[in-house]
């Protein structure tokens, strides 16, 4: 089981200070914040990603690539990656660079992405959203697994004998999520390709996203993965914790219910309707040991806890408490009521153990540039010798 | 007639009333009751017993506020959106405001599904003090009925305070509860429903009765789910 933090890197004025974190400030905190994650053993890092302010997050490669570079074992991640907007092309490009930075600590969780502007801004309608979406990530499964590849779909120029560079480190593409948060298709699309399914799991009742999951679920076992209790579910959800729990209610209060999100609702509320945590690291706990009963053993928790204005020195204890009193509890916890054989999130390390058993990973070395990626079966050295394609002679 | 809708079943005919106005007495309140008694009355006549369940939006108003805002429904809130959408036929009644339906109501239905009442009779009524917003049932509560593929009656309730000496009235409701009771027996909407309901937009795992809860209900034949297991679009498309 797997647990960590995820950001969408927002600002917004601290209402007990009035005090806006410039762009600056807020991308060396989330930097510290995710070196802190990494220094109390939390496993997952992951950033979203937003094109609008007041996001800091654009470009979510360069700063994980910088964020890998600072830590030490932390597995990093996107929250979301989106699927819709960038080309698939460029993501499996960029993700696969980071990956071999990383060295392997990377996997990613692809989404849609629901600010309208943001479509058009890019060049695409929102209304083809959950389309976009699936047939980006479909050309990606296979830029990933393909050394050469044609394609042509509805939304993108197709490909003619292209080739991703570099290929993913050891040649296994890093173990995508999918999130979503009521769309059939795109759970159905985790399902399909084996891939893991994410339900960001706030802002909505408890349990609402069970249905989803457990389509997931079904599906996965459809699909022939394994059983519905194998497939690789992960849910978010947000917390602030304290010592005591009354203090925890105090501090937070002001940041939730002057949140621009949140104005107008009801802190109270929001603790009883839905996965939101506030309190002691003990009711923390107790609320999280809820989601596997509800949902079934789990392979992946994330908690939202640096935004919403928090000052970084709060973020920062945030993730100190999450890390050292609250984690270690959960996953004894976790662990002890886990039926045997519920799966562990895949990492990289297991995903080459699964493909190469004890056999050294191939390692895809180009053949000479020739100004074309079609004379074999793949642009690299280990391109089956006995397949060359014949080209007409040019007059 | 056959029943065919009403004989399938079981039980009495579940009327739920929604009501917007917030004075006690409320003349919507009262409009709404007289109609529904009425309806009550005409299928007892064909042998059919009725429930009526009344939704109050004044007591749910800072839940429905709550709602828009957080966008999802507290405890309260869903409770009265299960009973909806488990009605057999609505009578919706709300007092006119600033020459426009209530806000209150308005934004009751702004957090519905979109398909919790797809082809669900309904009667459409509204009270105002002058006789000069007569229209706002037909103006403003078809279309939005309309937008939610509802089958409103065709007539509309309204009544201004000169409306409740008058036996006009009397008339009016009785030819709208008698609409409501044909519309119900002829089983149109159950038909519609039974034969055409994947045709409308839906939410998974919505509040209506019949939205999709499992794998089981999904049509996998979509375009987009042959997308999602790896196939191509048909025809490159422009949604």
């Amino acid at each position: 089981m797997q647990f960590g933090i995820f950001t969408v890197g927002d600002i917004a004025p601290d209402p007990t200070t009035g005090y806006t974190q410039s762009e600056a400030e807020r991308i060396s905190n989330m930097v510290r914040v995710a070196q802190r994650a990494d220094e109390v053993g939390l496993d997952v890092f992951a950033l979203g990603e937003h094109h609008n302010p007041p996001f800091v997050p654009s470009s979510p490669t360069t700063l994980l690539a910088h964020i890998a570079a600072l830590t030490k074992q932390i597995m990093l991640s996107t929250s979301v990656t989106l699927i819709t907007t960038n080309d698939p092309v460029k993501i499996a490009e960029d993700y696969a660079m980071l990956q071999h930075v990383a060295k392997g600590r990377l996997d990613l969780m692809v989404g849609r992405g629901n600010t309208v502007p943001v479509y058009p801004w890019f060049g695409k309608d929102i209304r083809n959203g959950v389309a976009l979406a699936l047939e980006n990530y479909n050309l990606l499964h296979r830029l990933w697994r393909e050394d050469v590849v044609d394609w042509e779909g509805g939304f993108r120029t197709a490909l003619q004998g292209f080739t991703s560079t570099p290929r993913p480190l050891d040649d296994v593409p890093p173990f995508v999520w999918h999130g979503s948060i009521r769309t059939p298709e795109i759970a159905e699309q985790a399902a399909f390709y084996g891939n893991g399914y994410f339900a960001n799991h706030v802002l909505a009742p408890n349990l609402h996203f069970k249905p989803l999951v457990d389509f997931y679920r079904e599906r996965f076992e459809h699909y022939g993965h394994g059983s519905s209790d194998q497939a690789i579910v992960g849910l978010g959800g947000q917390a602030f914790i304290a010592k005591r729990s009354q203090d925890a209610v105090k501090t937070f209060r002001p940041y939730f219910e002057e949140y621009p999100v949140f104005k107008g609702s009801s802190l109270d509320d929001f603790m009883e309707r839905t996965p939101l945590s506030v309190g002691s690291p003990q009711e923390v706990i107790d609320k999280t040991m809820t989601f596997q009963e509800g949902f079934g053993d789990y392979q992946r928790q994330l908690f939202a806890l640096d935004g919403m204005a928090l000052p970084v020195e709060m973020a920062l204890e945030q993730v100190e408490l999450l890390g050292t009193e609250v984690v270690p509890v959960l996953r004894k916890e976790m662990a002890a009521r886990r039926a045997p054989g519920a799966p562990e999130a895949p990492t990289h390390a297991s995903l080459v153990k699964e493909k190469y058993g004890d056999t050294e990973p191939r390692q895809p070395r180009p053949n000479p540039n020739r100004g074309d990626n079609l004379s074999g079966t793949s642009p690299y050295q280990d391109s089956a010798p006995e397949f060359r394609a014949n080209f007409p002679l040019a007059v | 007639m056959t029943d065919s809708a009403l004989a399938t079943t079981d039980g009495p005919v579940r009327l739920v009333v929604i009501t917007a106005g917030v004075s006690d007495p409320s003349s919507s309140r009262l409009l709404a009751d007289r109609a529904a008694q009425k309806t009550i009355d005409l299928l007892r006549e064909v042998g059919r017993s009725a429930s009526v369940g009344v939704i109050e939006l004044g007591p749910l108003a800072v839940d429905i506020a709550q709602a828009i805002v957080s966008g999802f429904p507290g405890t309260r809130l869903q409770a009265a959106i299960e009973r909806l959408a488990a009605a057999d036929a609505v009578i919706v009644s709300t007092p006119v405001y600033k020459a426009g339906i209530s806000g209150l109501f308005k934004s009751f239905i702004d957090v519905l599904d979109n398909d919790l009442l797809i082809a669900k009779p309904v009667i459409l009524a509204a009270t105002a003090g002058t006789a000069r917003h007569a229209m706002v049932a037909d103006e403003q509560l078809r279309p939005l009925f309309a937008f939610l593929r509802a089958l409103s009656a065709p007539t509309s309730l309204f009544a201004a305070p000169e409306d409740w000496g008058s036996p006009a009235l009397s008339e009016r409701i009785e030819r709208a509860a008698n609409e409501l009771v044909l519309l119900l027996r002829s089983g149109v909407g159950q038909s519609i429903a039974d034969s055409a309901w994947t045709g409308y937009q839906h939410q998974f795992a919505g509040n209506a009765t019949r939205s999709d809860k499992a794998a089981s209900d999904v049509d996998f034949s979509t375009d987009l789910m042959r997308l999602a297991a790896g196939g191509g679009l048909a025809t490159p498309r422009q949604l």
